[in-house]
């Protein structure tokens, strides 16, 4: 039982077992949030710190109230309020809360690694809330559950990923674990932004956009970020909407119940336009919910 | 200090010798060379299975002094080369300040000198300040004793000032040392660019960033008819360029590292901060083409690219952390075992490149075994088999990621001007004081 690693930082490291596991888990704990009363007492005594190198509402919320609902003590350590900012090292921020006896430290951070460098000098779990471009893990996770939920299995779906391949960390857990349990994964986005070496990991490419939403089960678009035109990767945000953008018209194109979902934030207008966002096929905001219950599968398999 | 190397098995690639035999060394030279010398009344070093070669070379070394003495300093660096086999490094201007004037020149020659224990050779910068905007005063740098001048660090990103550089060493008769990497393809690279920086989410690097250097250099080495010698060579397309030039009949020699002929992108996927180097390490067929390359002769000389950096600033982010491998006290066994144990290459194939090679690049009468020259010799166990330890290195920086890797191929004993400084392992002044 539980996650085998003492961190959980990829989607690689997880088989099939483990995330059926997970996702399993994870069912039961939607019924705690949809509770009158949020609260059980499961992790009583437990403490989960939350360090966030980046900015984020989302993640960060989620994990706290996933914590929250199951009687764990949850810290939220802000870095730009804390001796990070005075220059402390990530070895002596993670020697520091090893020394507290904190039980599970969930970790976001601008730079592929850190967490497994952080990892590596506590005691304490940690779970990888995102590491630069490199995995997402829960975010993967929450995805996997939303298509669960109203697909039932993963053998065989057309599942394609549209936009910034290169530097997504959704991207790169999702194809990991959704090829893991069996889908086939299209990637599609502009060349630029097409790293080398994902057909090795099971990835289909295609730089054409109608190619990889046709006849799909699932579309996952990823946040283009304004950067990225100002870096050269594309030439403006209207040409990229113009061939990646997804519309009424393009939607039609894949299977009539095609799950549309986003990590969040989404730039209405730009990778989707409003009309898909708030269509029936968009589960952008279930995903929330089921982030929230991911979290607690996690933090129950992690700390018990 | 008088003695008598007996029964070692001499190589001297200069010569092509290779064979049983003894060398008598006095007064700081090689004095006899032969079979059964009768013993006199020197010390007898009984040498059975061991070899004995030319003092190896390296051509390319970061002190760090001045400036970065935090990381290494030539002392440290120095007992590091003795430890590690060589008796004559040459060291990289990159320090703080940098070489471009005489006085660091001056600085690391008397330093090195009064540290006693190998040979030490300052290269100059090509460029004022390392900016890559007007050339040194590579006259005074060459007349303070800079042996050839690099930029290593950073690629001198403009051709004229490079074409310029090539000419005006004309003059002298020095190397340019290129650092061959166009900085707007390798950017905020991290590591190789491929399957692994994919994975590992971390930014490539691709080889062509070095290959288009690698051609530029070449044919600005043509047009100018400068020496050319190409610091760190890393992939298969930098090999294919160097056949193209030795075809064309231009100048140009090149250098690659033990651990680019080791280590493929792979090693990275721990995050080991260790693993960053700049060239990054490559993929599986970019190692198999320098080892070619090297066994051919293409690739003349193998050289350390010794970058020591302190724990702190490798105990980072892998984003954060600055690129370096130490290569001193690993160079020879990790070459040894990866290409003489594994027979790639005969021993004395691997010799030449640690000193014929590295000789001919700065036209010293060095690294070769002879009646009357300087005793500068390495003795190497060819069955010696030991883990690295990081821990036991003299080198401040412990960053290499062959740490507890078990190679067979030791260097045992290393002589300078006929004065012992290594002895299995120990560095004179550590344990013989008397010598």
């Amino acid at each position: 039982m539980g996650i085998k690693a003492k961190d959980l930082l990829t989607m690689e490291q997880l088989g099939r077992e483990q995330i059926k596991l997970i996702l399993h888990t994870a069912k039961e704990m939607k019924s705690i949030i949809k509770r009158d009363i949020k609260k059980v007492p499961t992790l009583r005594g437990k403490s989960v710190v939350t360090l966030f190198y980046e900015p984020s509402t989302r993640t960060r919320t989620s994990f706290e109230l996933a914590g929250k609902y199951m009687s764990a003590d949850v810290v939220n350590i802000n870095t730009t309020a804390s001796s990070v900012m005075k220059g402390e090292s990530l070895k002596d921020t993670g020697l520091t809360l090893q020394a507290m006896g904190v039980d599970l430290v969930v970790v976001r951070h601008s730079m592929a690694g850190a967490p497994a460098m952080l990892g590596s000098y506590l005691e304490a779990r940690v779970i990888n809330a995102g590491d630069g471009f490199h995995q997402h893990p829960t975010q993967a996770l929450l995805d996997m559950l939303t298509i669960q939920e109203h697909l039932g299995d993963f053998q065989g779906l057309k599942v394609a990923i549209i936009g910034d391949i290169l530097h997504s960390r959704v991207a790169r857990s999702n194809l990991n674990g959704l090829t893991t349990m069996g889908a086939n994964v299209y990637l599609c986005g502009p060349a630029t932004l097409i790293p080398p070496g994902l057909e090795e990991q099971g990835a289909k490419i295609t730089y054409n956009l109608e190619e990889a939403i046709t006849g799909a089960d699932v579309i996952v678009m990823l946040r283009i970020q304004l950067e990225r035109q100002k870096a050269g990767f594309f030439p403006s945000i209207r040409e990229y909407s113009q061939l990646y953008g997804l519309n009424k018209e393009r939607l039609a194109l894949a299977k009539k119940d095609c799950l549309v979902i986003h990590p969040g934030p989404i730039n209405r207008g730009v990778e989707i336009s409003g009309e898909v966002a708030d269509s029936l096929n968009s589960y952008i905001n279930e995903q929330v919910t089921n982030g929230v219950a991911v979290r607690m599968a996690l933090l129950y398999l992690m700390l018990t | 200090m008088r003695f008598l190397l007996k029964g070692g098995l001499v190589i001297d690639p200069q010569t092509g010798l290779e064979k049983e035999g003894d060398i008598r060394v006095a007064e700081g030279k090689i004095v006899e060379m032969g079979m059964n010398l009768a013993v006199g009344d020197e010390a007898l070093i009984d040498l059975q299975g061991k070899i004995v070669a030319p003092g190896f070379i390296d051509l390319h070394v970061h002190l760090r002094e001045p400036g970065g003495e935090a990381h290494e300093t030539i002392r440290t660096g120095c007992q590091a080369a003795a430890a590690g086999g060589f008796t004559m490094i040459v060291a990289m201007p990159n320090t703080n300040p940098c070489a471009d004037n005489e006085g660091v020149i001056e600085l690391v020659k008397t330093r090195a000198e009064k540290t006693g224990l190998v040979h030490v050779l300052p290269i100059g910068t090509i460029s004022k300040g390392r900016a890559g905007e007007e050339i040194a005063e590579i006259g005074s740098l060459y007349q303070a004793g800079a042996v050839a001048v690099s930029d290593d660090g950073s690629c001198v990103a403009s051709g004229e000032v490079m074409r310029r550089a090539l000419e005006y060493t004309k003059i002298f008769g020095i190397p340019v040392i290129s650092h061959s990497e166009d900085v707007t393809l390798s950017a905020d690279g991290l590591m190789h660019e491929g399957k692994w920086s994919t994975i590992l989410g971390l930014r490539g690097i691709p080889a062509q960033a070095e290959e288009i250097m690698v051609a530029r250099d070449i044919f600005l080495a043509e047009l100018t008819g400068g020496k050319l010698h190409l610091a760190h060579l890393s992939t298969a397309g930098s090999v294919a360029l160097l056949k193209f030039a030795r075809q064309r009949g231009i100048m140009v020699t090149a250098e690659a590292t033990p651990h680019h002929l080791l280590l493929t992108d792979e090693e990275v996927q721990s995050y080991a901060t260790s693993t960053k180097v700049n060239p990054p390490l490559r993929s599986r067929a970019d190692v198999q083409a320098l080892q070619e390359a090297v066994k051919e002769g293409l690739i003349s000389c193998l050289a350390t690219d010794h970058a020591p950096w302190s724990e702190e600033e490798k105990e980072q982010e892998y984003s954060k952390a600055p690129s370096g491998i130490v290569g001193l006290e690993t160079a020879i066994p990790m070459v040894w075992d990866t290409l003489v144990v594994k027979e790639k290459m005969s021993p004395l194939e691997l010799i030449a490149r640690f000193t014929t090679g590295p000789a001919k690049v700065l036209g010293l009468e060095k690294g070769c075994l002879a009646v009357g020259k300087e005793a500068d010799i390495t003795i190497i166990d060819p069955h010696l088999k030991k883990a690295v330890q990081t821990s036991e290195f003299y080198s401040m920086g412990k960053n290499t990621p062959v740490d507890g890797r078990v190679f067979q191929g030791w260097p045992v004993m290393t002589i300078v001007g006929g004065k012992i400084v290594m002895r299995e392992g120990k560095v004179k002044g550590d344990i013989f004081k008397d010598a």
